[in-house]
């Protein structure tokens, strides 16, 4: 067909274009001083085949959502939209839903006996993310305020227990409380006055928040230590004083509660009076006013839940560790925590969760890819905007319907 | 200590210099914000990849044995016309189809390309900084004459930064083009229907930015002596303080404020200590925007309902 | 439907668990671990590259106590985190002992995990003095100079042979810059000879450092010290050049590079780097960058000398203990001396290598060349 030859002698030029595009920086190399120069065309050959590729599925793809919308966009979407649809009639089958969870804790629980302790670590900071990730879930996913400074709050959290237990011997448990609640003031003391400001600024204003954050820490090293971070932390006590390997499967279960009571946490905010107030924000900010939500009241409360568990998030990670740096705090953490979110889907619990175990564990099975991790990794972010912005598993919005009856399939929520 | 007028003037120039590098940088920023209301994270990477592609141009033209300003005006075409291409690209892939999407999908977009683009080159070329060739010569007599306070990479760098901003001013102000992007920049439905193409203008935004960005970039390089995959995050965040504080979206701020950035941060340097000068940067921007969102020169959108 | 869901899930989880380490002991294993990626991956990668080629060398010989040595790499990014992941891994892998980690970060994380497995490691490039010098880390040993002594003979090379006395120090905050920038400063102090007129950090990465140079210049210094590494210390000479600036420099081991060499081209000249006491005309030194010349193409990058160093003194230690057990090799790491790249060395109680001499280098046509010994 005529329409085929179009799409083929377009994936052609496509092609082409990358190559050309491409060719200095991917396949041409030189040491300027010494005048070398190496052309390494197999990159432009593969860059040509790997875009013809692409090309032919990008169109395919938009051919098939503008000439059969009734039909589903594609196939692929269509498979996500389906396991996304089982998921939530899984988790709304009480019975079912409520042997699952089971299930999953009984693994968790178990974990440390059976894994290694490689397994253990890893799993424990997974989970560590997953506490990140939901704490800004609150203020990205569902009072949809972008924040990109996300890492200054968790650097808080792990600061304050680093430093109180430093100076004053302070134990975990005394901290806990404290770093939560210092990072939630530091997200007041930022929220009272940015709060009006409009999406963006409001990014902007969080990223060089978090600039400021670490790059105090880097120079107040009276205080901090500077870049050589805070070193031989604590390990919280149970009791009584713990082994190294004691420790790191308590740590493990501490951090495995922490996630579990955070999602517990999440879901009963969801749903009660703040955070639906918190989600007709998102959704339509003048509205919401109009229909009598005191927008910076909300606003602060979202943002001061979501920094403190940041802050309960750091206190956690710097009693797993017992080192931390500023190194740890920065742009990318802010920006990794907050690519989980829009993954897993904006202000869906499920998906949060799914998405921050992935991101975390996927890099650690997958070692051998390490390399091209980051690369792969920008490139789904940019992906999952144009194919599935709504996240893996969307978060469904409530659904009134007149007589109470059962309410239809929802369609997922654009924040 | 007496006033010191000769450190005075160093250290002016010297931030002077840093300031005219933000600013070249911060105008495609300011440029594609004003389009379309996009943040571009990724407009720092194509500074980058300038820089690299300016590079490999230097290196094949380093034997031929062309005069330094030969290279240098080559290499920064070269690197100009592809990092248009890159920019086109960049807008085409990652931010055409989400128009119309919420206004967060964009500027997660832009940071997944940023991520995408400088591990691209990291993995392409070398995780190493590379030394660039040094295009710009040592010593010019009549800066000598002038009382040695300014090098010639830096004069270089002020009279092109301060060129192309009359000219892309004048280009704005009086081309039919320029005319169309101000349009669609007011309001791109109302273009639209006056029968301006506003995709054209969007993709005609993110060229020029992006080959003013490669300009930068090779400029910079040639005057540093190298180069890497690295080098755009920290300037990327200072051009885009540089445009906040001019007033994002002006492009006469960006110019203001990327010279008052570097200026800022020189003093600092210069009368306090270097150890704050980020610190100052990014306190800046966060004032800046709490106590006057609209910047400098920018004008405050008033939302209408 | 949702139950083969669930049947998904538990096999999915199944799989994970079965990547558990399986315990081969046919083979005597080397663990590698430090930044093999990342923007770190050029301090990295070539000691992992040494390890692999030490490890060719012992096979080829019969490797060790008849088994093969089989190299287990964990890239740590240079980052405390996936450090102590790569850390636990390697611990559970099996591996008789460790070479790395690079950057002194992941060390101080990593070392309690290992110190508490028992487990040796040997850095070839971490030089924060507190790691052998606290008494912390009793498995912990490394084949470099730690900071403070490149910071002291530097500091002793302004005072003796320049005969300087006002310095300026500028550094880039980092760990390793800012310990070199301090330790310096305590000793041109403690000298009395010599006063510091500044002593700033500068941002790394920046793209312009001449606010900083013209300071430099301001405060009259004799010579700058550069606590950090290659790349910033080649911006600054571009600076100090353009502002005529002409004062020398003296930097740490990071500027004992070639690549620093290539990148700040004709601004190295007269630079001068504190560095391990030459050891290129040591036959090993010569042996291994031919075959990394051979293996990789390439000639061997930075801390490749101290990495292969390190695999040898290691593997020659398992190999004198014929064991595999930690103290048994500990006690061969501290008696037997083995030749390597940098000299025939031991190790002292600490874990410092005895042996390892400092220099100071100055650049002279694109080479370095000794010109002071401590």
């Amino acid at each position: 067909m005529n329409v085929t030859m179009r799409i083929l002698l377009r994936s052609l030029m496509v092609g082409a274009w990358f190559v050309l595009l491409t060719f200095p920086v991917l396949c041409v190399k030189v040491a300027a001083r010494q005048h070398t120069v190496t052309v390494l065309w197999e990159r432009a050959l593969g860059m040509f085949v790997v875009m013809i590729g692409c090309s032919l599925l990008w169109m395919w793809y938009f051919h098939r959502k503008e000439h059969g919308s009734e039909s589903g966009p594609s196939a692929v979407s269509a498979a996500l939209a389906g396991l996304s649809e089982k998921w939530h009639g899984l988790t709304s089958n009480r019975i079912f839903s409520s042997s699952g969870i089971g299930a999953l804790l009984a693994v968790g629980v178990l974990l440390p006996l059976v894994g290694s302790m490689y397994q253990t670590t890893i799993f424990a900071n997974a989970f560590l993310y997953v506490m990140l990730a939901l704490g800004l879930n609150i203020a990205v996913g569902i009072a949809g305020q972008l924040v990109l400074g996300y890492a200054a709050f968790y650097a808080i959290g792990a600061y304050t227990y680093g430093l109180l237990n430093q100076y004053f011997g302070l134990g975990f448990w005394a901290c806990l409380p404290v770093g939560g609640l210092m990072a939630a003031l530091a997200g007041l003391l930022l929220g009272f006055p940015v709060l009006r400001l409009q999406g963006d600024y409001l990014a902007i204003v969080t990223l060089g928040f978090g600039e400021i954050v670490r790059l105090l820490l880097n120079n107040l090293r009276d205080l901090t230590g500077g870049s050589q971070g805070v070193a031989n932390i604590s390990r919280p006590a149970f009791f009584m004083d713990l082994t190294p390997d004691q420790s790191m499967n308590y740590m493990y279960y501490l951090t495995f509660a922490a996630m579990i009571i955070t999602i517990i946490v999440v879901a009963r905010l969801k749903n009660s009076r703040v955070g639906l107030a918190l989600q007709a924000l998102r959704d339509d900010e003048i509205a919401s006013e109009a229909m009598g939500i005191d927008l910076r009241t909300v606003k602060l409360q979202a943002f001061a839940l979501g920094s403190c568990w940041a802050g309960f998030a750091g206190v956690l990670l710097a009693a797993r560790i017992n080192f931390i740096s500023p190194a740890s705090f920065t742009f990318m953490d802010s920006a990794m925590v907050l690519s989980m979110v829009v993954l897993g889907g904006m202000g869906s619990i499920s998906g949060v969760v799914v998405a921050a175990l992935v991101l975390t564990l996927a890099p650690e099975y997958l070692r051998a890819f390490s390399e091209y991790r980051m690369l792969l990794f920008g490139a789904l972010m940019v992906l999952m905007m144009i194919f599935r912005p709504q996240g893996l598993i969307p978060s469904r919005k409530r659904v009134y319907s007149p007589a109470g009856a059962a309410s239809g399939p929802a369609e997922g929520g654009r924040a | 200590m007496e006033f010191d007028f000769q450190y005075f003037l160093g250290i002016f120039f010297s931030g002077l210099t840093r300031g005219s590098i933000y600013a070249l940088i911060a105008l495609g920023y300011t440029m594609v914000y004003g389009i379309i209301g996009l943040i571009n994270f990724a407009h720092g990477e194509i500074y980058m990849l300038g820089a690299f592609t300016a590079l490999i141009v230097a290196g094949i033209l380093g034997g031929l044995g062309l005069p330094w300003w030969g290279i240098l005006v080559i290499a920064s075409l070269v690197a100009m016309v592809w990092c248009s291409a890159y920019g086109y690209t960049v807008e085409k892939v990652a931010y055409k189809p989400l128009r119309g999407a919420s206004r967060l999908a964009p500027l997660i977009s832009a940071i997944g390309m940023s991520t995408f683009l400088q591990n691209y080159v990291q993995l392409a070329q070398t995780s190493n900084s590379v030394p660039f060739p040094r295009l710009i010569p040592r010593r010019f007599e009549f800066l000598q004459d002038m009382g040695n306070f300014m090098a010639p990479g830096d004069f270089i760098m002020l009279m092109t930064s301060l060129l192309i901003m009359v000219a892309l001013a004048l280009f704005i102000r009086y081309t039919k083009m320029g005319k169309a992007m101000r349009a669609t920049a007011q309001n791109r439905k109302m273009a639209m229907l006056l029968g301006i193409d506003a995709d054209r203008i969007i993709s005609l935004t993110f060229i020029i930015g992006s080959a003013l960005a490669a300009l930068g970039g090779t400029l910079i390089a040639a005057r540093t002596g190298q180069v890497g995959f690295a080098i755009g995050f920290l300037a990327g965040m200072k051009a885009f303080t540089a445009a906040v504080l001019g007033g994002i979206g002006s492009i006469p701020g960006a110019m203001l404020g990327g010279l008052v950035l570097g200026l800022a941060e020189g003093f600092t340097a210069g009368y306090f200590s270097s150890d704050y000068e980020d610190v100052l940067a990014f306190a800046l921007l966060v004032l800046i925007l709490i106590f006057r969102p609209a910047g400098l020169l920018g004008k405050a959108a008033i939302q209408k309902v | 439907m949702s139950k083969r869901w669930m049947q998904t899930l538990a096999c999915g989880m199944a799989a994970l668990f079965a990547a558990a380490p399986a315990f081969a002991a046919d083979t005597i294993k080397l663990g590698v671990a430090g930044a093999h990626s990342g923007e770190l991956a050029s301090y990295g990668t070539p000691s992992l590259n040494a390890a692999i080629l030490v490890a060719e060398e012992f096979n080829a010989k019969g490797g060790i106590m008849g088994k093969q040595v089989e190299i287990v790499a964990q890239d740590d990014q240079c980052k405390a985190e996936i450090a102590t992941a790569a850390a636990t891994k390697l611990i559970s892998d099996g591996v008789a002992a460790v070479m790395g980690h690079i950057c002194s970060g992941p060390c101080k994380a990593t070392l309690p995990l290992y110190t508490n497995a028992k487990m040796i490691s040997m850095s070839p490039s971490a030089t924060t003095p507190s790691l052998t010098q606290s008494g912390q880390n009793p498995t912990f040993f490394r084949t470099i100079a730690n900071d403070n002594d490149s910071a002291v003979v530097g500091a002793k090379f302004i005072v003796e042979a320049l005969k300087l006395d006002k310095i300026a120090i500028l550094h880039d905050n980092s760990e390793y810059g800012r310990g070199y920038a301090e330790k310096a400063r305590e000793e041109l102090e403690k000298s009395g000879k010599a006063t510091v007129v500044l002593f700033e950090a500068v941002t790394p990465g920046a793209t312009d450092y001449s606010s900083a140079v013209r300071k430099v210049s301001q405060a009259k210094a004799g010579a700058l010290m550069w606590g950090g590494y290659y790349p910033e210390a080649a911006k600054i000479l571009s600076n100090m050049y353009s502002a005529g600036v002409e004062i020398p420099m003296v930097g740490p081991d990071g500027l004992k590079d070639m690549g620093f060499v290539q990148l700040a081209g004709e601004d190295a000249e007269g630079v001068y780097a504190s560095g391990p006491t030459d050891t290129s005309a040591n036959p090993l030194s010569v042996y291994y960058a031919r075959k990394h010349q051979e293996k990789f193409g390439t000639a061997p990058g930075a801390f490749f000398d101290n990495g292969v160093a390190a695999s040898i003194a290691l593997l020659n230690a398992v190999n004198v203990a014929q064991s595999t057990d930690s103290d048994k090799i500990m006690a061969a790491l501290r008696s037997s001396e083995v030749d390597t790249p940098i000299g025939r060395i031991k190790f002292d109680d600490k874990g410092d290598a005895i042996g390892v001499g400092m220099s100071i280098y100055k650049i002279e046509g694109g080479q370095y060349k000794e010109v002071f010994k401590n």
